[in-house]
């Protein structure tokens, strides 16, 4: 592993070269441990100031970024606003720039507008970790995802990973696509034409519109939340037709191979893309996926912030 | 004064003129055109090497007086148009409040009228507040001097109103100029629909979005046989719509904008909102499209759709970033370089596309030609200097365009209007 980390930020995986995402993902493994311990706590970040900054709820990631840096040993402050500031007539790089006159050396942003994140990482000096972009990309989530694929089935190379549902609208699909090509597995993406973005092709996947051809011989089955108020915009008759057609039951697991591998990145919406027997079966990481969140989070944390002492 | 203007190329297609002639002003027209014209007295300009235009016209320009007058206003925007070489322009309705009534069509010229320096015209709504719901007064507005309908910015999208709208403007002679967008297939979009959207996670606007509007207004202009004008048109397929409906004979004409002919959408890569513009920036076919559209003659009006938008108002998220660009000051320098030298149009045709056809739209008599008894609004034209765009010499009081930076060929050097000379290599006057 040769290669340094020398980016400011970490804004989407698009941009990462093969080599990048593997220093993530080794760093990853020696964070991984730390969270074992008693005393889960290294002085990595120590004087260091994370501002978790949301403008979309988040119970999951939130909490997954605020634990990673408190084991780190990071002074947090969380500022959660239902929507953009905006609405009390102040632009996004203006509350930004406030944060930045605070000092404050990584900020940690949710946004519902893709490319929010790329806007601030253009205007204020403090590193910008991507926590998810409008239909973007969700990058720490692509990781975590291919760090517990790897954690089972020992490389990415080769592996046929299926990732089903609202492809669209989902920044986790993007991240994950980006991730899985540059490491080498075959990515199928399936889910109704409705929800499949156009030209999606030329991001190296194929595309199928039946689940049953996304299920067999697939190593990992990635199964993306559906969110339900998209029903009533015409993007799928109802949600009993989605979920007939695109759930993940018992019924289209018998195509299923015997080792594969069921992700969610959560919440997930129980009997309607997925039912609880699979979601809890024994094919299933979704748990897995949340504990590796932290590690992964703490790995991003330690390479932009560019500490270079070791780990504790 | 009388104004002299020797040796250069004088290109009036209205006359077929395109030669190296002289050309004397005298008390606000053009007295005389031809070779080695003497005028004691006159003053002398020297025009050799440069292209001697009829006064571009702009028949999409938006001033935002009243209502947005920290984006601009009629005397910044003039002085933008005076850089650019256009001598008339014709404002758009959205303004705030909208110019749907014959009070607001006043207003506009009352106000234009005071800051003297080119001429402005205004269109005026189809619906009130741009609603898309009930007619204007058009009568009034017409009477008022609007030279044109348009809820542009919007497009009508109840086919009903739009028919109604067409049947009546028809007894006062007026265009209706339509923004073609269906509003259901383009709702929340922010750029072309394609790879790069879904690449970017950005909300696509598929070019059938433009397309299937072309087609409805053409075929309700045959229906009303009223004169109707299609704004910037930016796909491939509209252009072909509008070409078979030519040769259909349909009363239509149509214009598009320098950004569909010089720039696709990979502009927004990076989240890049001076290039956010509606309709977005598209594909390199479209690009060619459009050319192709104006060496053959389908789209006949090169406009500006000049937007002017704050900083405010575009550095934010790529999502809330207001649409549009400035335009009027890099027009003619487009044109130059990725037209004239790129072989797709003569400055004959050029002139048609920037002044001849934009006056008969608009039915501006006296304007679009330099034949002896027309106004003496003119643009001379230099197309052999090069100059870079550089944000803190762009007249217009917005500095929202893509193109801060970048090397442009060819600009006005003296840009004449009603026999004044208002700007002349680099200065006002």
């Amino acid at each position: 592993m040769a290669v340094a980390w020398k980016n400011k930020d970490l804004l989407d995986l698009e941009s990462l070269s093969t080599q990048e995402i593997e220093l993530i993902l080794e760093t990853t493994g020696s964070f991984k441990e730390i969270s074992q311990r008693p005393i889960k706590k290294v002085p990595t970040l120590r004087g260091q100031t994370v501002v978790l900054f949301f403008f979309e709820p988040s119970t999951r990631t939130r909490t997954s970024f605020e634990l990673a840096a408190k084991r780190m040993s990071a002074d947090i402050v969380n500022i959660q606003t239902s929507s953009s500031s905006l609405t009390k007539g102040e632009t996004l790089k203006d509350t930004a720039r406030n944060i930045e006159a605070m000092k404050v050396n990584i900020i940690i942003m949710r946004h519902s507008s893709s490319g929010a994140p790329h806007l601030l990482a253009r205007s204020v000096a403090p590193s910008i970790i991507n926590a998810g972009d409008g239909s973007h990309e969700h990058p720490t989530q692509g990781l975590l995802d291919i760090f517990t694929i790897k954690e089972h089935k020992k490389k990415i190379n080769g592996l046929n990973v299926s990732i089903i549902g609202d492809i669209a609208h989902s920044r986790v699909a993007r991240s994950n696509i980006w991730g899985l090509v540059k490491l080498g597995a075959n990515v199928t993406v399936c889910g109704p034409a409705t929800l499949m973005p156009p030209e999606i092709e030329k991001l190296g996947v194929k595309v199928t519109y039946d689940i049953n051809e996304a299920i067999e011989g697939a190593d990992v089955i990635n199964m993306l939340r559906i969110q339900l108020e998209r029903q009533g915009q015409s993007l799928f008759p109802s949600i009993r037709d989605y979920s007939m057609s695109f759930g993940l039951d018992a019924e289209k697991m018998k195509n299923a191979k015997k080792d594969v591998l069921i992700m969610h990145p959560g919440p997930i919406n129980r009997g309607v893309e997925i039912t609880p027997e699979i979601a809890d079966g024994p094919y299933s990481v979704i748990l897995e996926q949340v504990t590796n969140g932290i590690a992964v989070r703490m790995a991003v944390l330690y390479l932009v912030s560019g500490v270079k002492e070791r780990i504790g | 004064m009388d104004i002299l203007l020797k040796g250069g190329r004088v290109v009036d297609p209205a006359s077929g003129t395109d030669a190296a002639a002289d050309i004397l002003i005298k008390g606000g027209k053009i007295a005389q055109s031809g070779k080695d014209i003497k005028a004691a007295g006159a003053k002398q300009v020297d025009c050799k090497g440069k292209v001697v235009l009829p006064g571009l016209i702009d028949v999409h320009t938006h001033f935002r007086q009243p209502g947005r007058e920290d984006e601009e206003t009629f005397v910044t925007g003039s002085r933008a148009a005076l850089k650019g070489g256009f001598t008339t322009v014709l404002c758009m309705a959205n303004t705030n409040p909208v110019i749907d009534n014959k009070g607001v069509v006043e207003y506009v010229y009352a106000e234009a009228a005071k800051a003297g320096l080119i001429n402005i015209y205004t269109a005026a709504a189809v619906t009130k507040n741009l609603e898309g719901k009930e007619l204007t007064e058009i009568g009034q507005i017409a009477a008022a001097g609007a030279k044109a309908l348009s809820d542009d910015g919007k497009p009508v999208m109840n086919a009903e109103i739009l028919r109604r709208a067409m049947e009546y403007a028809k007894m006062f002679g007026l265009p209706v100029i339509s923004h073609c967008e269906d509003a259901n297939l383009s709702r929340n979009g922010v750029m072309n629909e394609g790879a790069l959207s879904t690449r970017l996670g950005l909300k696509g606007i598929p070019r059938a979005s433009e397309t299937v509007m072309v087609i409805r207004d053409i075929e309700i202009a045959q229906l009303t046989g009223a004169k109707l004008h299609i704004a910037h048109v930016s796909a491939k397929e509209s252009v072909e719509a509008l070409r078979q409906a030519k040769k259909r004979k349909v009363k239509v004409t149509c214009e598009t904008c320098p950004h569909y002919f010089t720039l696709t959408e990979e502009a927004v890569s990076g989240y890049n909102t001076g290039a956010k513009v509606n309709p977005p920036l598209r594909t390199k076919e479209d690009v060619e499209a459009v050319k192709k559209g104006l060496s053959d003659g389908t789209i006949d009006i090169i406009s500006t759709d000049h937007a002017p938008h704050s900083a405010e108002e575009k550095d934010v998220e790529f999502d809330f970033a207001s649409t549009g660009m400035i335009g009027l000051e890099f027009a003619a320098s487009l044109v130059n370089s990725e037209l004239v030298k790129g072989g797709v149009l003569g400055w004959k045709e050029v002139a048609q596309k920037m002044s001849m056809n934009p006056a008969a739209l608009l039915g501006l008599e006296g304007k679009g030609s330099l034949s002896e008894g027309s106004d003496a609004d003119v643009t001379v034209f230099d197309p052999v200097s090069e100059w870079t765009v550089d944000a803190g010499r762009i007249e217009s009081k917005s500095k929202n365009t893509p193109l801060i930076g970048k090397k442009l060929s060819g600009l006005a050097v003296i840009t004449i209007v009603g026999g004044k000379i208002r700007y002349e290599n680099g200065k006002f006057a």
